[in-house]
């Protein structure tokens, strides 16, 4: 009869000591001095990130983590900034917001990390924003264009990358109002803040009535033919899409099957040609006119001189991955990280590396403009139009800027500027 | 005959816990439990502040997981119900609290009292649903069973998203929890605290189910597990008895979802997602069956293993392109390897295995094959 | 009125597949008892190996020939390797060595192929032959629908009418008896394990192409609809799965072309209960569950 009072015994007494046999070990090499900055010695900064690298949502995103550590093994092989080494620490949270939670409380708690940077998704980020804020954690540049990134009030040292959907979806409808006169335009988005916010900033334009047919789709749900054959027989001449590139290519395919072809219009979510091409496989060439959205350099660029270092640098240090517009994005991250790392200057603290954000002024490889500053903690600010010609995806017209309120959208003139020509940023 | 068979057949029974269902003595049982309970908590109040914020981050997950699992063994072990569904009923759990802490908190309401008011009103809703789920599943068996189940931990995640302006869809809602009391010292470290929440409801809760399953009750349990048709001879009300086994099993899993939520001070339906039924489910059964022990174990291997395999591949050295490919992938192939070999080489879960060790360590001669 | 027709036609072409894969579960479930949540995960693997051998030979049908083929060998493999030696006492334990299985093959697969989405190739064109303006079957469609009745029918004739088919049955039913008898009831429950798992395996073909790609967790969501098909008509009957599926293809399609995708899996749980709450064993039952 005792057993199970013995059994709960010896439970508790065995992970009592396992447990602190873990905690002595892990306390042995954290003590590095008081009053010192977590994560931050003479010779090394350890910064780290959450990004699904297994289960369905992983595909393509699962290479944006591997493309910002090459960057820094880049930087880190040239000197390293202010003479210290970049350490990334890579966690799979599988984008499910349980297992965030438990490898970002690893990352500050454990890995004593400085800064987390580029943690990916909404549902899963917004889970830890109250944990990073109360541990004065700052929470650089999150991979994603929710606008919940954006509240300098309630999340001070949170900063969005992304240009946020509504944003997006402005310059869009813009595209279409402009080039497109009196089509009937249709909207399919995600049944979440990606397709909400997209819709929203599309209605802003085009005007309330101005979107025929709207269906929106579930990623637990791969048969998009109802949405699309409500859009045929809507008679939509310009479908706008908010999805992630599974479902641009589920639904470009499912039209093509119906025989069904309008103006696609597509979020920088899921407008990456190769990602599309590659999942079409025969059927690529449905991609053909399709018009898309990007603020960075398009992969396929090679005489960019922004394009020619990633790519070099993809080589060296990334065993020559695959390079796609993933790979852009995360070796984008990875400079503009280190271009505030110099900004923040030599005597590292969170503080400081948040204000050197805040103060703003940040020009890398982006084709519209960072918008930083006190009262803005949004990424980028604008986007320029894509489109495939040839099975080749281009840039084509000017940048387009605006904001996510009933402002204008505005070409942005400002010129890009090449890397400098050791590929690292030097402090401005 | 297939369809009605209860998830544990007689042969398994007759040499695992028979020996528990004959007292050896009369006791007062409520006095012993307690006494364990306590000295449980004395032990875990030291190790609270012997290991680091984030140990006692991740034993305050265990001690949330261990309200759902131990809910979940009572059900499926001594009642022979399955469910794949109790990752829908942490989530019910987690919004009730979630939706009654922002009540409170939009209110301007403030005061220690309102955590355990909004746990208590999480075990509630969750019963509620608990109930309506188990007067449907008592009438069904086996895979029909876990068909049923199956479906309502697919629908409650997605109902979120039909009801975004209640839920918030997948972004989910947050959950405003206060910090730890002043008296506690302005530097009281928040992990600690959480862990101390988590402990003690699980504490309760484990009192309340060891209780329950030395009680009569406990015996109706067993009794309709064992044999549907004796146990009505016996005088049993079969479907009375499994209802209120899935009440009782929803009301700890409730439990623990808003502990979980309390944790995480956030809830979204990707953490309640069909996996984590799956994964409850798998850590009952190897953790060993039927067994409060057991629930231990596997609340315990559900955060100790993703972790311990995660540290092991960070210890090879790869290169890059190799190392993309088994980041995130090796560790759950070690999961999975590790399920189908203890599954294979101890079917009855790691507390079986204690216990045949223990057995045979006492009785001085090698292990009985059971 | 023709989009009744239209999302009418949608959903049977999917309920085939999932009509295909239901019998696979229900094909295992006779001959072992066991709800084989590994048959997602094997039917993706088999997919791999196509997509290995048509990469390879540039031909859909070899590659399809090896899908069916590892399909095949996958079911006898886990039956020989793994399942014989799980202690089937309680039937929870092949439940969990399965979803081991799970987590092994989909790591596998992620760690040899990545976890991007690979095109999936179709023997015939998807695009939809239109009468009178309204897009009706493509001939991808009714391949489908042939593979999966050809399938349906050569299995009804092989339990029905075949000397194995016979003894499988009878393995599978009195395992005891067929032993004396001198039936190898371990054979017979390998053939069955490998039969089901190529029947997975064909559907995994069938339906990957209309779907993301192949990936993974490709199969995850056909599973859960599967299964579920299954177990509306009855996991102990074929033709139950058959009509299962092609309920559960219907329902998917009118729910999300009528009210909304969110609202499938609530669909889904209501048809479920509304079967099972009449007929506990499923639809095509022939054992009457006890009244309680």
């Amino acid at each position: 009869m005792h057993r199970t009072a013995r059994g709960g015994l010896a439970i508790a007494t065995s992970i009592a000591l396992l447990v602190s046999a873990a905690g002595c070990g892990g306390d042995g090499d954290g003590g590095s001095g008081r009053g010192s900055v977590p994560g931050v010695t003479d010779t090394e900064i350890v910064v780290g990130t959450h990004m699904p690298l297994t289960g369905p949502a992983s595909a393509g995103y699962s290479k944006i983590a591997p493309a910002t550590k090459a960057y820094f093994d880049f930087v880190n092989a040239n000197g390293g900034v202010h003479g210290r080494k970049i350490t990334y620490k890579i966690m799979d949270d599988g984008y499910n917001p349980a297992t965030t939670q438990q490898v970002v409380r690893q990352l500050v708690l454990q890995d004593k990390v400085f800064a987390i940077l580029n943690g990916l998704g909404t549902p899963t980020h917004s889970g830890v924003l109250d944990f990073l804020k109360s541990n004065r954690v700052p929470d650089l540049f999150v991979a994603s264009g929710s606008r919940t990134w954006d509240q300098p009030e309630k999340y001070p040292s949170t900063f969005g990358f992304n240009p946020d959907y509504t944003v997006e979806g402005k310059i869009l409808a813009n595209h279409v109002k402009t080039a497109l006169p009196g089509r009937k335009v249709c909207f399919l988005g995600q049944d979440d803040d990606f397709g909400r916010d997209s819709l929203a900033g599309v209605e802003k334009v085009l005007g309330a009535g101005g979107v025929a047919v709207k269906q929106t789709y579930v990623t637990s749900n791969t048969n998009v033919a109802p949405q699309i054959g409500a859009f045929k027989a809507g008679g939509c001449q310009v479908v706008v899409l908010a999805t992630v590139p599974g479902f641009t290519a589920l639904s470009i395919g499912t039209a093509a099957r119906l025989d069904f072809r309008p103006q696609w219009v597509v979020s920088n979510v899921g407008a990456d040609h190769p990602t599309l091409a590659k999942q079409l496989g025969q059927a690529a060439p449905l991609l053909e006119g399709l018009i898309g959205a990007n603020y960075l350099p398009m992969q396929n660029a090679t005489t960019d001189p922004w394009i020619q270092l990633f790519t070099k640098v993809n080589k060296e240090y990334n065993g020559d991955a695959p390079f796609d517009g993933n790979t852009v994005y995360g070796m984008a991250v990875g400079y503009l990280f280190v271009q505030v790392l110099l900004a923040a200057g030599k005597d590292l603290t969170r503080e400081s590396v948040v204000e050197a954000v805040r103060r703003g002024g940040y020009q890398g490889p982006g084709l519209a403009p960072l918008r930083y500053s006190t009262t803005d903690h949004s990424g980028y600010g604008g986007q320029r139009l894509t489109r495939v010609t040839g099975g080749v995806q281009s840039y084509f017209g000017p940048a387009y800027e605006t904001d996510e309120g009933d402002g204008a959208v505005r070409e942005y003139t400002a010129t890009t500027t090449p890397p400098p020509a050791n590929g690292v940023p030097t402090a401005s | 005959m297939s369809a009605t068979r209860a998830a544990v057949p007689p042969r398994q029974r007759a040499t695992g816990q028979a020996r528990d269902e004959i007292p050896a003595r009369r006791g007062s049982t409520l006095l012993r439990h307690l006494a364990v309970v306590l000295v449980a908590g004395l032990l875990l109040l030291g190790l609270s502040y012997a290991v680091e914020p984030f140990r006692n981050f991740q034993l305050a997950t265990v001690a949330a997981y261990l309200c759902a699992t131990a809910g979940l063994t009572v059900l499926t072990g001594l009642n022979g119900q399955l469910s794949l569904g109790h990752g829908a009923l942490m989530a019910t759990g987690a919004y009730t609290l979630a939706l009654s802490q922002t009540a409170f908190a939009d209110r301007g309401v403030t005061g220690g009292w309102l955590l355990p008011v909004s746990l208590a009103a999480a075990a509630a809703v969750t019963v509620c649903v608990g109930a309506v789920v188990g007067v449907a599943a008592a009438r069904l068996r086996g895979p029909y069973l876990a068909g049923v189940t199956l479906a309502v931990a697919v629908v409650v995640p997605a109902l979120t998203v039909t009801f975004d302006g209640v839920f918030n869809g997948e972004q989910g809602l947050s959950v405003p929890v206060e910090p730890p009391p002043l008296g506690l010292g302005p530097y009281f470290p928040y992990e600690r605290w959480q862990f101390w929440i988590a402990a003690a409801v699980t504490l309760l809760v484990l009192l309340l189910l060891a209780n329950l399953v030395r009680s009569r009750y406990g015996r109706t349990f067993r009794a309709v597990r064992d044999d549907e048709v004796a146990a009505r001879l016996a005088g049993i009300h079969v479907a009375r008895t499994q209802v209120l086994a899935f009440v009782v099993s929803a009301a700890t899993a409730g439990l623990g979802g808003a502990l979980l939520a309390v944790l995480a001070q956030s809830v979204s339906p990707g953490a309640f997602s069909l996996t984590l039924s799956l994964f409850l489910l798998m850590a009952v059964v190897i953790g060993g069956l039927g067994r409060l022990a057991g629930a231990v174990w596997g609340a315990v291997l559900l955060v100790a293993l993703p972790d311990l395999s995660h540290s092991v591949t960070e210890q090879l050295a790869l290169s890059p392109a190799a190392a993309q490919r088994l980041e995130g992938n090796l560790p759950l192939a070690i999961f999975g390897v590790t399920l189908v070999v203890v599954m294979i080489v101890a079917p009855g879960g790691v507390q079986g295995l204690l216990s045949r060790l223990g057995r045979a360590l006492l009785a001085r001669r090698p292990g009985r094959r059971s | 009125m023709d989009r009744f027709v239209f999302l009418t036609l949608d959903g049977l072409s999917r309920g085939a597949v999932y009509a295909a894969f239901a019998l696979a579960l229900v094909l295992i479930w006779r001959a072992a008892r066991v709800v084989n949540f590994a048959q997602g995960a094997m039917a993706v693997a088999a997919a791999y190996v196509a997509y290995g051998v048509s990469a390879a030979t540039g031909s859909y049908w070899l590659g399809f020939l090896a899908a069916l083929a590892a399909g095949l060998l996958f079911g006898a493999v886990v039956d020989r390797a793994v399942m014989r030696y799980v202690d089937h006492a309680s039937p929870l334990n092949p439940v969990i060595v399965a979803l081991g299985l799970v987590l092994l093959i989909q790591a596998v697969l992620g760690m040899v192929y990545g976890s991007e989405f690979r095109p999936a190739g179709t023997p015939f064109s998807r695009g939809a032959l239109t009468v009178g303006g309204l897009a009706l079957l493509s001939p991808y469609d009714l391949f489908v629908f042939g593979a999966v009745g050809v399938v349906v029918a050569a299995l009804a004739w092989v339990f029905a009418r075949t000397p194995v088919g016979l003894r499988m049955r009878a393995a599978a039913f009195a395992p005891e008896v067929s032993r004396l008898l001198g039936v190898n009831v371990g054979g017979m429950l390998t053939l069955g394990w490998a039969l089901a798992s190529g029947v997975g395996a064909l559907a995994a073909m069938l339906v990957i192409p209309t779907e993301l790609g192949l990936h993974p967790h490709a199969m995850d969501l056909v599973f859960v609809s599967a299964f579920t098909a299954a177990v509306v008509g009855g996991l102990d009957s074929p033709p139950g799965a058959v009509v299962g599926g092609l309920a559960v293809g219907l329902l998917l399609s009118y729910v999300s072309g009528y009210a909304g995708s969110d609202r499938t899996p609530l669909a889904v749980l209501v048809l479920l209960l509304a079967v099972l709450l009449v007929r506990p064993g499923g639809l095509f039952a022939t054992v009457t569950a006890r009244r309680v």
